[in-house]
């Protein structure tokens, strides 16, 4: 993107997706490439050192777990990012969001449907379905919780002091954490893992699970739809207005309380969206999950630059590449000191991320 | 002063302030603004650095709301009413400082200029905007933030038009640029004002804005000290000494 703003013109949309993939298709089997050798060194994996014909089928499985993961934060990453290009609040109480999405999504599995295990791969459809509810389910509430955090805790400092409302973030994800404690009570609560986890694809001799590429696949879906939202409609344009100059768009006839309430209405959807494959991905969920989820997904925003939608969904792989070489070798004890260091060097040397600070460029 | 007789017809006010009072925080930018601005005239406000005259710009487009007294337009109450209600009513205004959005493309900043009639059929008014601006058609896929001055000026004029106002609120529109496209640009508020668009110039420029204005208001820290006819004013000793650079 840096270099459309060189250039002074935008690119052909179809052309940057094109371009995009690419880098993307590279970067995945660059990595693979490193992982496969990584794997096989003693001096790096100890005795868990695996023989070339070994490595490779762990290297691919290994990708597709970071391709999942690394979605989870981007979808995650993506709410900070728009709320902070349109108010420049960072919004603490995001990572919570999530949490409670997986919360409801639990409860949609289990509460309305009663199902506690893995559906058969043979009925297929029961689980589009169960899965689909979910989404339409969890996806609007966590949504309208976002607006309705906004409306109360954060609306009233607009046009004010910056501190505050930031105060008043962190406030909210204490609120959140304990409303959660209330209602589920502490620890890891199992959720139910409905996507048969055996259901997985021979590629050679490696296993790819389906759930994964399931996960993978939903969050580009929605970070795609979310992009031609942003840049093909009226309304997302107005968004990005309302990000360079509130008055000014003001001045055009946006309603700025719709627009901000319209961008934590996504935020808090994707949010919604990440908290349900969280428990398909991982069986539990607990009231703390937005802490560390929500830091990470955090520090993925400042990674592509805070305020950049593509940098967000860039940092988030980033982060769980980052995090699944550090497990995948052995290291996962170090995987949280490995993204934070990371983050240090790109702060120092980049600070305004990766691509750059765009949506909320204030002349 | 008596009202002034517009481009013939009988007056007919626009809009009306009335002992305006606008603050910022403590500071008390306007004192009491009262002034008149009839259909289809062009007037312009003058006075030096702080005189309040942007806040005056601000307060009619419900950038600011003023803490006493009354903003009219066309027989309605707007002082508390917010700005992007105002774009509706008619009242566009481009802003000091030209406000564009860098990073959206020349003809995605004319889009957002006609936000507020999201069922009309804008093609007429963008044919329209690169008439007056033929340099701006060339552009159409430029990011705003990559224009020259001029260009940009030119863009934040066409984009405040979008909205197709009865009333166009300037706040110095030839600040900055070469003395070949200021005349341009004052060519072109004529024009736009010949469409049928009443227009409140506010500009540095008090020579060339009496020039094309019909009447004018001297703003001085928050009041208006002096207003008449365009003619009148250039010929008034004080406004020659204080604004138009002469002794
Ligand atoms: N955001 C602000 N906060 C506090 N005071 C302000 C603010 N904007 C303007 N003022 C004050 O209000 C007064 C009027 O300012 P205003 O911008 O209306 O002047 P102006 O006539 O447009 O001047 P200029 O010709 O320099 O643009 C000034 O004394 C200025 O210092
Ligand atoms: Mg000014």
């Amino acid at each position: 993107m840096t270099t459309v703003a060189v250039a002074g013109r935008r690119s052909n949309p179809a052309s940057r997706f094109l371009r995009i993939a690419f880098f993307a298709v590279v970067a995945i089997v660059i990595y693979q490439l490193v992982l496969f050798i990584a794997l096989q060194q003693t001096w790096l994996v100890g005795t868990s050192a695996l023989p070339a014909d070994q490595a490779f089928p762990v290297a691919v499985q290994q990708t597709i777990n970071a391709l999942s993961i690394g979605a989870i934060y981007a979808l995650i990453a993506l709410g900070y990012t728009m709320v902070y290009g349109i108010i420049e609040l960072i919004n603490f109480a995001h990572g919570d969001v999530f949490m409670v999405g997986a919360f409801l999504s639990m409860f949609v599995t289990l509460g309305i449907f009663g199902q506690t295990v893995g559906v058969s791969v043979t009925d297929i459809p029961f689980l589009i379905l169960l899965l689909a509810s979910a989404l339409i389910i969890v996806m609007p509430l966590t949504g309208l919780l976002n607006v309705t955090i906004e409306r109360i805790f954060y609306r009233p400092f607009r046009g004010g002091s910056r501190l505050a409302p930031l105060i008043t973030a962190v406030g909210v994800s204490f609120i959140l954490q304990n409303l959660a404690l209330v209602f589920v009570g502490s620890g890891d609560r199992g959720a139910p893992q409905v996507f048969p986890l055996e259901w997985q694809i021979k590629f050679g001799e490696a296993k790819i699970s389906v759930l994964s590429i399931f996960i993978f696949a939903l969050a580009v879906s929605l970070m795609v739809a979310l992009n031609l939202f942003v840049n093909k409609t009226r309304l997302g344009r107005a968004m990005r207005a309302t990000a360079q100059d509130q008055q000014a768009a003001s001045l055009m006839g946006v309603d700025l309380n719709q627009t901000i309430a319209l961008t934590f209405l996504l935020g808090g959807a994707l949010a919604g969206a990440a908290g349900v494959v969280w428990g398909l991905r991982f069986g539990y969920v607990r009231q703390d999950l937005g802490f560390n989820a929500g830091l990470k997904s955090f520090t993925s925003a400042v990674l592509g630059g805070i305020g950049n939608i593509n940098g967000a969904a860039l940092g988030g792989f980033f982060i769980g590449f980052t995090e699944n070489l550090a497990s995948a070798l052995g290291f996962s004890r170090w995987s949280e000191f490995l993204v934070f260091l990371i983050l240090t060097f790109v702060l120092i040397f980049r600070p305004t991320g990766i691509l750059g600070q765009q949506l909320g460029d204030r002349a | 002063m008596t009202a002034a007789m517009a481009t013939g017809g009988a007056d007919e006010p626009m809009l009306v302030m009335k002992d305006v009072h606008t603050y910022y925080g403590q500071i008390h930018a306007l004192q009491g603004i009262t002034l008149t601005v009839n259909k289809g005239e062009v007037v312009t406000l003058i006075g030096a650095n702080g005189a309040g005259k942007t806040t005056t710009l601000k307060t009619i487009s419900g950038l600011l709301h003023a803490r006493s007294g009354s903003v009219r337009f066309e027989g309605d109450d707007i002082t508390k009413m917010p700005a992007h209600k105002l774009v509706e009513r008619g009242i566009g205004h481009a802003p000091e400082g030209r406000r564009i959005f860098s990073r959206l493309t020349v003809l995605e900043n004319l889009q957002m200029g006609a936000f507020s009639r999201p069922k009309a059929d804008i093609q007429p008014d963008i044919e329209r905007v690169f008439n007056l601006f033929p340099r701006l058609r060339e552009r159409t896929g430029q990011l705003g933030g990559t224009l020259s001055g001029g260009e940009q000026q030119m863009l934040a004029i066409s984009r405040a038009l979008m909205s197709e106002p009865r009333m166009l609120l300037l706040d110095e529109p030839s600040l900055g640029l070469a003395p070949i496209l200021v005349a341009q640009v004052f060519e072109t508020i004529k024009e736009i004002n010949s469409q049928g668009t009443t227009v409140l110039l506010v500009e540095q420029n008090a020579l060339q804005a009496l020039s094309i204005a019909h009447r004018g208001y001297v703003l001085q820290t928050g009041e208006v000290v002096l207003s008449g006819m365009a003619d009148d004013l250039r010929q008034n000793e004080t406004v020659r000494k204080a604004y138009l650079g002469e002794d």
